[in-house]
């Protein structure tokens, strides 16, 4: 055979893209698209920057009250992008999230408040649901061939139908001690959700990035005939995703139960938005073959920052989904330019 | 004993009956061109074999096993490996993990968290057989996508020679390279002959397939119409078989 042609290694082409050093090259091995941490800076200095002064003369963004708000607020639509992730990087959506959040929160409040069953039928309750539902979506998108887009779309409305019928349109109020812990306590003063999205981020990452079913994940986005011509099931491979991302969903509605004491029928409106926002910015490639768990929580800062900011700002809510809305809009604009121009 | 043996392959898409009861044997050690027009059936014929198209009727039997029924992914690991004619490469994952693909071999992390890739193993094997094979791509953690065409081919060779195979289906190997590197596929084959790894190229470069393959089977709209010993026959002769001109 000929000779190889290239003497001693080289370093990625990609590196060169970032300037410094180590930082960039921890970026690099975790995926992390440095803009996006870029992005996050610069938007917390112009909220701090534009938020109001307290008496004391320090900015209402800054306090650690405030900070803790930020990370507790996207710990629910954070943990929901953690399952737009692996979906998404598989070249599939998931547009019924916010819904099934919402049928998580009633089914388990239900269970344990209505039908009186003992605490932690909650906790199955919700992640039941939740994983139930993402089953259903993966089951009909392989087998029935249906374009995910559809299905889960489908789902949107079936599941929030189904949590009002469950709920009877209102909310599930009070529940026990053990449930309200996981929403409200604060554990060596950082709030308990805060707790889980770390540990639900840690494994999706070790999943995502560090198994072969990470591996398989991106390779069937990236080009499904290579998948299934290496030997892997694709069918498969999308009932999990799909069931672990309804199980995302269930997750954030049992934190979303226990933050607000009820299971609330209504609860996850439009955070699917937030949650496929959140994936993108974070350098999750819509099309497919690409996705950072590190990158979606940056993402989800970013929403997080963005929302508290305006709300400090007294930024009218309705003004507040047009900017996500637009967010969502420009990352994926910018995405494709940037694609064009490496053609 | 046949190492691959195809009794009846039938495959239709929708309406079009693309193989219409294909029989073929391929021994040990031997190279089979396959060859036809466009639109024979080719490709669908091997991707029948690699369990990629399920088959309508007929039995698909490697190493005396009925792997009809048997999936991709199980059929790869008995031996039966596949270089596409779409190349089947992941772009956007980097040269070593499209080389490891749905092979990944892991370990346990700090003796703790199971199931962890070994992309230090996968990166050192890579590099061996991308070295073996001299092909030239500046490093093996660039994403696939960005190399050329033919260096896109060679990796997908290196992909199916990195797990000792038993048969190795090409498909329009050398589609895509110079020719300085089809001379050393050509010479990649007889190698892997040599080791008594079984070959069927698929090729519209008759020079090709004549200079490595001791047999030569032609398809014609789905069916087998001409089996021949390379010493018994020439390019006159094949080429008539592949238009149809041949009675
Ligand atoms: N997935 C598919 N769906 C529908 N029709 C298909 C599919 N794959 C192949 N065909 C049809 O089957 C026939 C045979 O195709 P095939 O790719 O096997 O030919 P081939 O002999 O490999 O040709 P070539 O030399 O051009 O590669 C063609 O008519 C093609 O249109
Ligand atoms: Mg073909």
């Amino acid at each position: 055979m000929s000779s190889n042609g290239t003497e001693g290694p080289v370093a990625p082409a990609t590196s060169f893209r970032f300037g410094f050093g180590a930082v960039a090259r921890a970026l690099e091995r975790t995926h992390v698209r440095a803009e996006s941490l870029l992005v996050l800076v610069a938007l917390a200095a112009i909220m701090a920057v534009l938020s109001p002064v307290t008496g004391d003369g320090t900015r209402v963004f800054l306090t650690a009250n405030n900070l803790f708000n930020i990370i507790l607020a996207s710990a629910t639509f954070g943990i929901l992008a953690i399952g737009a992730t692996f979906v998404i990087s598989a070249a599939g959506i998931d547009l019924s999230l916010g819904s099934v959040l919402g049928l998580a929160s009633v089914t388990g409040a239900a269970l344990v408040v209505t039908l009186g069953w003992p605490w932690y039928f909650a906790i199955i309750g919700s992640l039941g649901a939740g994983a139930a539902a993402g089953w259903v979506n993966g089951f009909i998108i392989t087998r029935g061939r249906v374009p995910a887009f559809i299905v889960t779309l489908g789902m949107l409305g079936i599941a929030r139908g189904l949590a009002l019928i469950i709920s009877n349109g209102r909310g599930i109020y009070g529940l026990p001690e053990e449930i309200l812990f996981l929403g409200q306590a604060r554990p060596w003063g950082v709030p308990t959700p805060v707790f889980i999205l770390i540990g639900v981020a840690l494994i999706a990452h070790y999943v995502l990035a560090h198994t072969p079913f990470g591996h398989h994940t991106l390779a069937l986005g990236d080009n499904e005939n290579a998948a299934r011509a290496t030997g892997i099931n694709v069918r498969k491979q999308r009932m999990k995703l799909y069931t672990i991302s309804g199980l995302m969903a269930g997750i954030a509605g049992l934190i979303f139960t226990a933050r607000v004491n009820t299971g609330d029928p209504t609860a996850g409106l439009t955070y699917e938005l937030l949650a496929i926002t959140a994936a993108i910015i974070g350098g999750t490639n819509l099309f497919g073959g690409r996705g950072s768990i590190l990158g979606t929580m940056i993402g989800a800062l970013i929403m997080g920052v963005l929302q508290n900011g305006l709300n400090l700002m007294a930024v009218q809510a309705y003004y507040q989904q047009m900017a996500i809305g637009a967010v969502l809009i420009a990352a994926v604009w910018l995405d494709q330019v940037r694609a064009q121009q490496r053609e | 004993m046949a190492l691959l043996e195809l009794s009846d392959l039938e495959k239709s898409f929708g309406a079009v009956q693309v193989l219409n009861g294909v029989d073929l044997q391929v021994d040990e050690g031997e190279v089979v061109g396959l060859v036809g027009d466009n639109g024979a059936g080719k490709s669908t014929l091997m991707k029948a074999v690699t369990g990629v198209y399920p088959v309508d009727n007929g039995r698909v039997q490697f190493d005396g096993e009925d792997l009809t029924q048997i999936e991709p992914g199980t059929r790869r690991s008995k031996g039966i490996e596949m270089i596409y004619q779409d190349l089947a490469l992941a772009p956007q994952q980097d040269v070593a993990n499209n080389i490891f693909l749905g092979r990944e071999p892991t370990r346990r992390l700090w003796g703790l968290f199971p199931n962890f890739v070994d992309k230090v193993k996968i990166d050192q094997e890579a590099q061996k057989m991308v070295d073996r094979l001299g092909v030239h791509v500046p490093t093996i953690h660039i994403p696939v996508g960005m190399l050329s065409g033919g260096q896109q081919q060679t990796i997908a060779i290196a992909r199916a020679l990195t797990f000792q195979p038993k048969l190795v289906i090409m498909d329009e190997p050398t589609a895509a390279l110079a020719v300085r590197e089809v001379e050393s596929v050509l010479q990649l084959i007889r190698q892997m002959r040599d080791e008594g790894i079984a070959i069927i190229l698929i090729s519209h470069r008759l020079n090709d397939v004549f200079e490595v393959s001791s047999r030569i089977v032609v398809l014609r709209r789905g069916n087998v119409i001409a089996d021949l010993q390379r010493d018994e026959t020439d390019m006159a002769e094949v080429v008539s078989y592949i238009v149809g001109a041949h009675t």
